[in-house]
């Protein structure tokens, strides 16, 4: 498995958020993943609790369901900037790697702030020659979030 | 020579509140002079602000630093086991003297700047250098240690949690709650040991004021958060109550399990979609652990405390201002110690419903945002707060908005306005 192949799955991944096609978002993981966003003091305690838990790609549906029929929220977007993968270990059942990122905020009214800044702890698997999430946890640097979070990150 | 000098400012003092707690004045929220006020009057005056879980001091030199409104401290397990807490600003020039969030082991506390001590309960111990060096400088003879250190504060124990109070007058905490309040608060608290699985600190763009109207106002949820409408799981037809303690500061709102019955009390409102369905239903398995068909329960402690289960989530909540149009808002997710693996895992997934992103919360995070810049310029207009009458006494309904009128009550007898 090649830095490269992670990389592209990472800036598809990206891509799909940031261009508002949330509905392909699920896609990138297997059916029984984990998707979780919590705060590095958190990860470090080892706390098991996120601000998002999805163990299922179901959940993750529903939630971009919720984000386009129930939930308010005002007119926003995302500008991921995903750096390189670095590969921490590959097994035959799957693959372990991490990733830095940066997300910046950008607001219907044309505010733009820095919104998260963390890293992706990923276990990735190939699946009928697609490399899917098997989970992702997203690490995030600080524990505040500024209003509120709708976009997964 | 001509003055140059610009006129002193002078600040104006809050208007008037004219009429009852039915019309709230929007310059509650926007006059920056009341935040002085509010932390005199309010956060030290006589009310139990929550500090931290006994279980995050457990050990004698374990301490946390939080906040009492605006106010810096620090709670510490003194080496007796009890439990003390002290303005968190060395008597000397005013230093921080705790810099982390937390910490153990601790014997005596040392500011950094000029190495003043304290002990476990905030007394002034020693002042570096207090005879001088070679017998130059140093303080003067009469300088008694005694006679200085940080403002103390009263501290109290319920359930696990800690509380404290600046004021002499402050009644028991569990006097303070009232009866019916007290028990909803150890419905969630009382009988099992509670474990901390995840803190999030979610950032207001409002006062904080407005949030703890927010989490009063039984009246909005089934309206502003469709989560539950959309995905046909909640009404407001649904049954439910709000009970207000005697001072008005506290509530307790409740839902219970839906019922078979039709309703249309959504019928005509925003957006509810008959097509709707959860793939994943484990976000809405309960497992009723109480015997009283709540699926929803909110405990509001005046001024800025909350304990909540949400189906099988529970969070503590707990938020301070960081500024007149700034609120810092804490989520403490909690299970119980003994949880079940599974019932733990189960806590996680309805989880989604609270904090920063939760389906049912996270519009409570923005709509404090719309409503400071939709009274941009109306300071001299108020709110309306009349649903369900003018009073503040327990409804066997959740579309009353008796506890914000409760919360107005206390606040504006503490306030003085």
């Amino acid at each position: 498995m090649s830095t490269l192949r992670i990389a592209e799955l990472n800036a598809a991944y990206a891509s799909a958020i940031d261009n508002d096609r949330l509905e392909a978002w699920p896609d990138f993981f297997v059916d029984d993943c984990l998707y979780k966003i919590t705060s590095a003091e958190n990860y470090r305690r080892g706390y098991a609790a996120g601000i998002v838990y999805a163990d299922s790609r179901a959940m993750l549906r529903d939630r971009v369901i919720a984000l386009r029929s129930a939930n308010i929220y005002e007119r926003q977007s995302y500008r991921h900037i995903i750096g390189l993968p670095l590969i921490n270990s590959t097994k035959a059942d799957g693959i372990t790697a991490e990733a830095p990122f940066l997300v910046a905020r950008i607001m219907r009214d044309g505010r733009m702030d820095l919104f998260a800044t963390g890293v992706y702890i990923d276990r990735l698997r190939e699946e009928a020659s697609q490399l899917r999430f098997v989970e992702r946890i997203v690490v995030c640097d600080s524990g505040h979030f500024d209003t509120l979070l709708a976009i997964p990150l | 020579m001509p003055d140059t000098n610009p006129p002193e400012f002078q600040p104006s003092p809050p208007p008037a509140w004219v009429g009852d707690v039915t019309r709230v004045p929007y310059w509650v929220y926007r006059d920056k002079d009341l935040l002085k006020t509010e932390q005199e009057r309010v956060f030290e005056g006589p009310v139990w602000n929550f500090l931290c879980l006994e279980s995050e001091i457990a050990n004698s030199g374990d301490w946390r630093a939080t906040l009492v409104g605006q106010m810096p401290v620090v709670v510490v397990r003194d080496t007796g086991g009890s439990i003390a807490a002290f303005e968190n600003r060395c008597a000397h020039r005013g230093a921080l003297i705790c810099l982390d969030n937390a910490g153990s082991d601790a014997k005596d506390f040392q500011c950094v700047y000029h190495a003043w001590r304290y002990d476990l309960r905030g007394n002034l111990k020693s002042v570096a250098f207090q005879r001088g060096v070679n017998g130059k400088g140093g303080m003067a003879a009469d300088f008694r240690v005694e006679d200085h250190g940080p403002r103390k504060l009263r501290t109290t124990t319920l359930c696990g949690l800690v509380f404290g109070t600046f004021h002499d007058d402050t009644p028991g905490i569990e006097s303070f709650m009232g009866s019916d309040v007290l028990t909803g608060f150890k419905r969630v608290v009382a009988d099992r040991q509670i474990e901390i699985i995840g803190r999030f600190v979610e950032v207001l763009p409002n006062n904080w004021k407005m949030y703890a109207e927010n989490v009063r106002d039984s009246y909005h949820a089934s309206l502003l958060h469709l989560f539950f409408a959309t995905f046909r799981i909640n009404r407001l037809s649904q049954g439910g109550g709000l009970t207000v303690s005697p001072n008005g500061g506290c509530s307790v709102s409740s839902t219970f399990a839906p019922t078979e019955a039709d309703d249309k009390a959504y019928s005509g409102m925003r957006s509810v979609d008959d097509d709707y369905k959860l793939e994943d239903a484990s976000l809405i398995d309960v497992v009723d652990e109480h015997p009283d068909r709540i699926r929803q329960h909110i405990v509001t402690v005046f001024p800025n405390f909350v304990v909540q289960k949400t189906q099988n989530a529970m969070a503590l909540r707990f938020f301070t201002p960081s500024g007149i149009d700034r609120t810092n808002l804490e989520w403490i997710y909690f299970g119980y110690a003994d949880d079940t693996p599974e019932m733990r895992k189960r806590r996680l997934r309805h989880l989604n419903l609270g904090g920063p992103a939760g389906f049912v919360s996270m519009e409570d995070g923005c709509v404090g945002g719309f409503v400071e810049r939709g009274i941009a310029t109306a300071e001299d207009a108020a709110s309306i707060v009349a649903m369900g009458g003018a009073g503040i006494e327990s409804q066997p309904t959740r579309a009353t908005e008796a506890a914000v009128r409760g919360f107005w009550s206390l606040w504006r007898r503490m306030v003085g306005v």
